[in-house]
């Protein structure tokens, strides 16, 4: 059956309404869960606020747990959608530069969205950076194309690398996403009693 | 403690949120075939204004000229339409929540508001590059990504937070 669009379920004129309507779902639960706010990021760095790590892990589960119960049930093929391609080493040193560029911009590029709706401005200076780098990294790209395009490993999951069903996984990382939900409401209990002046 | 939480406005409880954003990407990986993401919306407005400018020199670069089609705008792509949704959802929320407001900037309580600005677009600028060499942001690379068991996605997650906590230390200054 699914995915609908690409199996011609749902016809392809649909592509741009249904995108719309994902989004507004995307933006209202960022904001609900107050990724509109770069304080309560990058809390996560700093021990005082958790949100990030509880709803990141929770939706990682959900996700993983749900698509499995998909493809097994028939609903969903999951060899036709689409897997992120693996370049190791550009995308080793591209999450680098976005972990930098996290801990000093306050924000990631969906969240700086949904902050700027609400009227935050460093938000709106996080995506006009945001504009800038990939101006500069797309005039610059014939001298780092080279790197750009090494290590392709090409489009590859978990299971297609180290033939471990994906179950097993998705079983570990809930195992871990739960021993770091519980460890983490320890440690923020504790920084929050000494800092006083944390306001949303 | 009771000063934190007599300030705090009414967000949904974290797990709630989350459990609604696996779901999401379930939906959307059901009826796209895809995950979801952010980045790839600005990229499309920098080809944009590129193409403006000078619709040669974008065909000729390499890596925009991928982008540029002769029978629609690059603006004419799944991810623009998807971030012009996420921002009225964000609006959405905003409101009914009671905390769309006038211009703001949250800062630290150590830094200035311009420093803090200054600092956003850094690291905004920072996000972008980093973002084209991860094939993706934290959206689409290393939730979406992560979610379908991409080995890319996990790679991209890895690196993002722990650089995130390995830094941490060193720029305390603007956050705490």
């Amino acid at each position: 059956m699914g995915p609908l669009i690409p199996n011609g379920i749902i016809g392809g004129g649909w592509d741009f309404v249904i995108a719309i309507l994902l989004g507004v779902a995307f933006g209202f639960i960022l904001e609900a869960s107050g990724f509109s706010s770069s304080r309560n990021i990058t809390g996560v760095f700093y021990g005082y606020n958790f949100v990030v790590l509880r709803v990141f892990f929770t939706a990682l589960i959900v996700a993983m747990v749900g698509l499995m119960y998909f493809d097994y049930f028939g609903w969903l093929d999951l060899s036709k959608i689409f897997i992120l391609p693996t370049y190791v080493t550009p995308m080793i040193f591209g999450g680098v530069v976005m972990g930098l560029g996290f801990i000093l911009g306050g924000f990631c590029p969906g969240t700086s969205f949904t902050a700027i709706a609400i009227g935050k401005l460093d938000a709106l200076l996080f995506t006009i950076g945001l504009y800038i780098g990939i101006f500069i990294f797309s005039l610059g790209y014939p001298l780092i194309e080279g790197f750009y395009n090494s290590g392709n490993l090409g489009n590859v999951t978990l299971t297609d690398v180290t033939g471990i069903p994906a179950a097993w996984f998705a079983l570990a990382f809930t195992v871990v996403a739960l021993a770091a939900f519980w460890g983490t409401m320890i440690i923020e209990k504790r920084v929050r009693k000494n800092m006083k002046e944390y306001k949303f | 403690m009771k000063n934190t939480m007599d300030n705090q406005p009414k967000y949904i409880n974290p797990y709630l949120g989350g459990v609604l954003l696996g779901l999401l990407i379930i939906a959307t990986v059901f009826i796209t075939g895809r995950g979801l993401g952010a980045s790839g919306a600005i990229k499309s407005s920098v080809v944009t204004t590129a193409n403006t400018i000078s619709p040669e020199g974008t065909k000729e670069n390499a890596y925009m000229g991928q982008f540029v089609s002769d029978d629609h705008s690059p603006m004419y792509t799944w991810l623009v339409f998807e971030s012009l949704g996420v921002f009225l959802g964000g609006l959405l929320s905003g409101i009914i929540f009671g905390r769309v407001k006038k211009f703001r900037t949250d800062h630290g309580p150590k830094i200035t508001s311009r420093k803090r600005l200054i600092f956003a677009l850094i690291g905004g600028a920072l996000f972008g590059i980093g973002s084209q060499f991860g094939r993706g942001c934290t959206s689409g690379a290393a939730l979406s990504g992560s979610a379908t068991f991409a080995l890319g996605g996990v790679i991209v997650m890895f690196s993002i937070f722990g650089t995130g906590y390995i830094l941490a230390y060193f720029f305390r200054k603007l956050w705490i």
